[in-house]
């Protein structure tokens, strides 16, 4: 599903150079449910940009279901993102003035689905994530884990083969987060290849493969990874003894 | 869904009342202005134009002169007498001519109807001479015709004015008047008219009678003016030429001196004051112009504050798969909503103060203003294009977001 070889991306900020990706090779087939950890700075977010064609890369190939996105216009990387990929934000991103219905409605009317099909669509999606009752609610009418399942069922509109979600359980208590992984889990089972970026290693243990970066660079998932993941339980450890 | 937009257009433009209603205000003065300053502009014009024609529309005025050339060893400084053989004359030779009059005039002459006496001017005219020169009579009145100059009828046709002080309220057609202690039947009073130019007074204030009877009575030969119209603009030229070359020829005078008959050419004064109103009204239109510009650059400048606030729902909607035109054609829609909102008020404002206007009873100073349906489209028009430019910018830098970027903020 996803390819990634020598990927390499530098910010320009006009005084300073920051290189956010050294060299990243990744490939994720299709059906995984891989997560991404790793401490902040270290370039998750520009590699979930770079997978989700919302930037591209200084340096290196990237191919998303088999096709190569080099030198595509912004247009055409709309289309892809339109039609490939669903994105679920931490910051859930719905439009805050459209209903969740609408909300969910809004990727299929860029990608021109007729009305009624959109309709019946935005409906049964709701219904899956268990808000075939909120269908009329603002996102200012609902719950931090219900404005995320909203954004999931926005993700699924277009049928995506892939998931992209950067930290979907960052805004929510634990109760939520564990509900909306449940439903990644549920997704994944149905098919869909999901990758997410974590902190939580709770979250991060549930996926079936966990790659690890840090500095822009992916290391080898053994003893770094090991030593870490020790850290973060031990920090658990802490946290639930206090 | 489409709902969903407008929703958030409101919203967007609520978060900003001040400023929003100061953009719609601009918008709004500028349509309004520029209709009013329009319409207007057409109402003085019109209004100026009828009254100029009081005096006769495309007529001309002549005097008899003195020569000022030399001609087939003539000295200059000759007098030239005009006569009634002239104007038959003149009829004969200038088939360009659509009517000619000769003018006997007469100063404080006494006039009297019952006590009341009063010395008026008099003018002594053919037939053709009340259409030229605008004397139409009023209801139940008749100018003076062909029969009336062939018999030397002691007939006469008074000023609205005159007959005023003559009759006051009372009926004056049929009646007798004494002009000169010698009984006239009234045959016609002029309608009211608006009239802002004259050569020899005001023709309300004035008596006119048949050519013919004037000149047996106070003993004319001579014209003081002859009152003349071509048959179009077109020829009045043609027919000005032919005139100086007929009468040139029969008093010998150079066809070039133009003091030796002067000419009071009417059509002269009418180009200049369609020019001169021709470039007020551009002149109006400018001044609006501007003020829609200044309430279209509001319009931007509020459309660059809502592209900056959204920038995360356009990030959202590009990451959505939302792609450049889009993003570009919703914020264009919606500063043309913006526009047509401010315009279409403005619009109805203006038509609502000239449809009320009449009201006011100023008519006799600047006119009735009316609206052209040119003036109508070109206005439309002009907010189009305003409001594309307004959107166009802040739109298009809506839409040239990079979409990570505006998604952090």
């Amino acid at each position: 599903m996803i390819k990634m070889r020598g990927i390499r991306k530098v910010y320009d900020t006009g005084r300073i150079e920051v290189e956010a990706l050294k060299d990243v090779d990744l490939d994720i087939k299709g059906g995984e449910f891989v997560s991404i950890v790793g401490p902040s700075g270290s370039g998750k977010s520009t590699l979930m940009n770079i997978a989700g064609c919302l930037d591209v890369p200084s340096e290196g190939t990237y191919e998303l279901d088999g096709e190569s996105v080099e030198g595509l216009s912004m247009s055409q990387l709309a289309d892809i993102r339109n039609r490939k990929i669903g994105f679920v934000f931490q910051a859930f991103n719905l439009l805050p003035y459209a209903t969740a219905f609408e909300n969910v409605e809004l990727p299929m009317m860029f990608g021109k689905v007729p009305a009624r099909e959109r309709r019946k669509r935005a409906r049964e999606l709701l219904e899956r994530v268990n808000l075939g009752d909120r269908l009329d609610h603002r996102p200012a009418e609902l719950s931090g884990g219900e404005m995320q399942r909203v954004a999931i069922a926005r993700s699924l509109a277009m049928k995506p083969k892939l998931i992209l979600a950067d930290e979907p359980t960052g805004n929510l208590d634990s109760k939520s987060g564990a509900a909306i992984v449940d439903l990644f889990e549920e997704l994944w089972k149905s098919g869909t290849t999901i990758l997410l970026i974590t902190h939580d290693s709770t979250v991060a243990t549930r996926t079936n493969r966990v790659v690890y970066l840090k500095d822009g660079m992916v290391r080898s998932q053994a003893r770094e990874m090991a030593a870490d993941m020790k850290a973060l339980k031990e920090r658990k450890r802490l946290d639930t003894m206090q | 869904m489409y709902l969903m937009f407008l929703r958030q257009l409101f919203h967007d433009m609520k978060g900003q009342k001040l400023r929003s209603a100061l953009t719609l205000f601009g918008i709004f003065w500028g349509t309004t202005a520029l209709i009013l300053l329009g319409a207007f502009g057409h109402g003085i014009h019109a209004h100026q134009v009828k009254k100029f024609n009081g005096l006769g529309e495309h007529i001309a005025i002549m005097w008899p002169g003195r020569t000022s050339m030399t001609y087939k060893g003539l000295p200059r400084g000759r007098s030239i007498l005009l006569r009634e053989d002239d104007v038959t004359l003149m009829k004969e030779q200038i088939p360009e001519l659509e009517a000619i009059s000769i003018e006997y005039q007469d100063w404080s002459i006494p006039v009297r109807h019952d006590k009341v006496l009063i010395s008026a001017r008099l003018s002594g005219v053919a037939a053709e001479y009340g259409d030229m020169r605008n004397v139409i009579p009023d209801w139940g009145g008749r100018f003076v015709d062909e029969i009336d100059v062939r018999l030397r009828r002691r007939v006469c046709f008074l000023g609205n004015e005159l007959k005023d002080d003559l009759f006051g309220s009372a009926k004056a057609v049929g009646e007798i008047i004494e002009i000169s202690n010698v009984p006239f039947t009234v045959i016609g009073v002029m309608k009211p008219k608006g009239q802002d130019s004259a050569y020899s007074g005001r023709d309300k204030d004035k008596i006119f009678l048949p050519y013919s009877t004037s000149a047996v009575m106070f003993g004319h030969t001579i014209a003081n003016v002859i009152v003349w119209k071509a048959k179009s603009l077109e020829v009045h030229k043609i027919a000005k030429r032919k005139i100086y070359e007929v009468l040139g020829k029969k008093h010998k005078f150079d066809p070039g001196d133009n003091q030796a008959v002067s000419m009071w050419d009417t059509t002269e004064n009418l180009d200049f004051f369609t020019n001169f109103f021709w470039g007020f009204r551009i002149f109006l239109l400018m001044i609006s112009f501007a003020t829609l510009v200044v309430g279209g650059i509001g319009v931007a400048n509020i459309m660059y504050v809502v592209v900056k606030e959204r920038s995360k729902e356009i990030g959202l909607k590009m990451s959505l798969g939302a792609k450049k035109g889009f993003i570009l054609s919703q914020f264009l829609l919606e500063t043309l909503l913006i526009t047509f909102i401010g315009g279409f008020t403005g619009f109805l404002f203006a038509m609502t103060l000239i449809r009320i206007f009449p009201s006011f009873n100023l008519e006799e100073y600047i006119g009735i203003p009316t609206i052209s349906s040119f003036e109508a489209i070109l206005s439309v028009s002009l907010l189009m294009v305003i409001g594309l430019f307004a959107g166009f910018f802040p739109a298009r830098r809506a839409a040239n977001m990079n979409p990570v970027q505006s998604l952090k903020m």
